[in-house]
C-alpha cells in the first residue's frame, strides 16, 4: 500500500490569525524569540496498492483542487510506497 | 409572471428559510433545492443561503462545491442563471470559482454578529439595480471567516470593472481587503455577499427592510427578460 502525505499551507502573504494566536499564546507560557507562527493542515492518505499512472495524476489534482485552495493556499505533496 | 428562485439547503446550512421568506416577500415563489439534487426545477435564479454547509470541514464552502446541485449551478451560472450567495453562499462562489478571491479568517480572530453599515458600489449587476448608486443600508453581519482576499490585481480589476457591489462603512468588520463586502462576476448576474440581506425584509424582525431591493432587483431581470 501507498502511503501519501499532503501538507498544506496559507501562501506566505495571506493573514493567519491562527497562527498569530498560537504565537501568542508560546510567548506567554515562556517560548522567548518566536518569531512567527503559521498554522497549516497535513491529511495522511492510505490508498490500497502503489500510487501511480492515472491515480497518481488525480492525487496530485486533488491535492490542489479539494485539499487545498489555489488561491490562498500551497501544498506539498510525498508519497510512501 | 411567477419567477421561481431557488434556495439550495446543504446539509449545515442555517439561513435558507429566510432567504425563502425573503424571496417570498420580494414577491417570487421560493423553490427548495437539495444539495443531492440531479436538475434545478427549472428556477430562474438560485440563493445559496448562509451557514456552516458540510460543517465548515476542510474550509468554508470547500466541500459544497462539489455537491450534485451544484456542478449544475456553476454550469448554468457560466452562461447567465443569477445566482446570489450570502455569506456561506459567498464562499463556495469563491471556492466554485465563479468569483475570484477566498474567504479567510476574520483578522481579529472573533465570530463577529451585528447590525452593519454597507455602501453599495455598484448598481450594475443582476441583483442590485434596485439600489440608488452610493445608497447606505444597514444589514445584519455575522461571521467567523469573512475576510475577503485577493491578489492586488485582481482588487484593482474588481474595482476598475464596477465588480465591487458593497463595501463596509464605519469599521471593517473581518479585515477584508480594501473593506469588500460583496463582489460579482464580469457578466454581473453572480453576486457574493458576506451581509445578510434576508435577514433585513420585515420591520419585525430585522434593523432595517434594506435587504429587499437585492431579491426585487433580480425579479426585475427575469421579467425583462421573459
Amino acid at each position: 500500500m501507498a502511503r501519501v502525505v499532503v501538507n498544506v499551507a496559507l501562501k506566505p502573504e495571506i493573514l493567519d490569525p491562527q497562527g498569530r494566536a498560537v504565537q501568542g499564546a508560546l510567548g506567554r507560557l515562556g517560548l522567548t524569540g518566536v518569531s512567527d507562527v503559521r498554522q497549516g493542515k497535513q491529511f495522511i492518505i492510505d490508498l490500497d496498492g502503489e500510487l501511480e499512472g492515472d491515480r497518481a495524476g488525480l492525487m496530485e489534482k486533488l491535492a490542489g483542487e479539494l485539499l487545498s485552495n489555489p488561491v490562498i493556499e500551497d501544498f506539498t505533496l510525498t508519497v510512501e510506497n | 409572471m411567477d419567477a421561481r428562485i431557488g434556495v439550495v439547503t446543504f446539509p449545515g446550512s442555517l439561513d435558507d428559510a429566510d432567504a425563502a421568506r425573503a424571496i417570498r416577500i420580494a414577491g417570487a415563489t421560493p423553490v427548495a433545492l437539495w444539495h443531492g439534487d440531479a436538475n434545478l426545477h427549472d428556477v430562474d435564479a438560485v440563493v445559496l443561503p448562509g451557514g456552516f454547509s458540510y460543517g465548515d470541514y476542510l474550509r468554508c464552502g470547500a466541500i459544497a462545491k462539489f455537491a450534485p446541485v451544484m456542478s449544475l449551478i456553476i454550469e448554468k451560472a457560466q452562461v447567465g442563471l443569477p445566482v446570489l450567495g450570502i455569506c456561506n453562499g459567498f464562499q463556495i462562489l469563491c471556492e466554485s470559482h465563479l468569483l475570484p478571491g477566498a474567504l479567510t479568517r476574520n483578522d481579529h480572530q472573533h465570530f463577529i454578529c451585528r447590525d452593519q453599515k454597507l455602501r453599495i458600489e455598484s448598481t450594475e449587476t443582476l441583483w442590485t439595480t434596485d439600489f440608488a448608486p452610493g445608497q447606505e443600508i444597514i444589514i445584519p453581519l455575522k461571521n467567523g471567516e469573512g475576510g475577503f482576499v485577493a491578489s492586488e490585481a485582481i482588487l484593482d480589476e474588481l474595482f476598475a470593472e464596477n465588480r465591487v457591489i458593497a463595501t463596509y462603512l464605519d469599521g471593517n468588520p473581518n479585515g477584508s481587503y480594501r473593506d469588500i463586502a460583496g463582489i460579482s462576476n464580469k457578466a454581473g448576474n453572480v453576486v457574493g455577499l458576506m451581509p445578510h440581506p434576508e435577514h433585513a425584509v420585515e420591520e419585525l424582525t430585522g434593523p432595517t427592510t434594506d435587504g429587499i431591493p437585492f431579491f426585487t432587483s433580480v425579479l426585475k431581470s427575469l421579467v425583462g427578460a421573459s
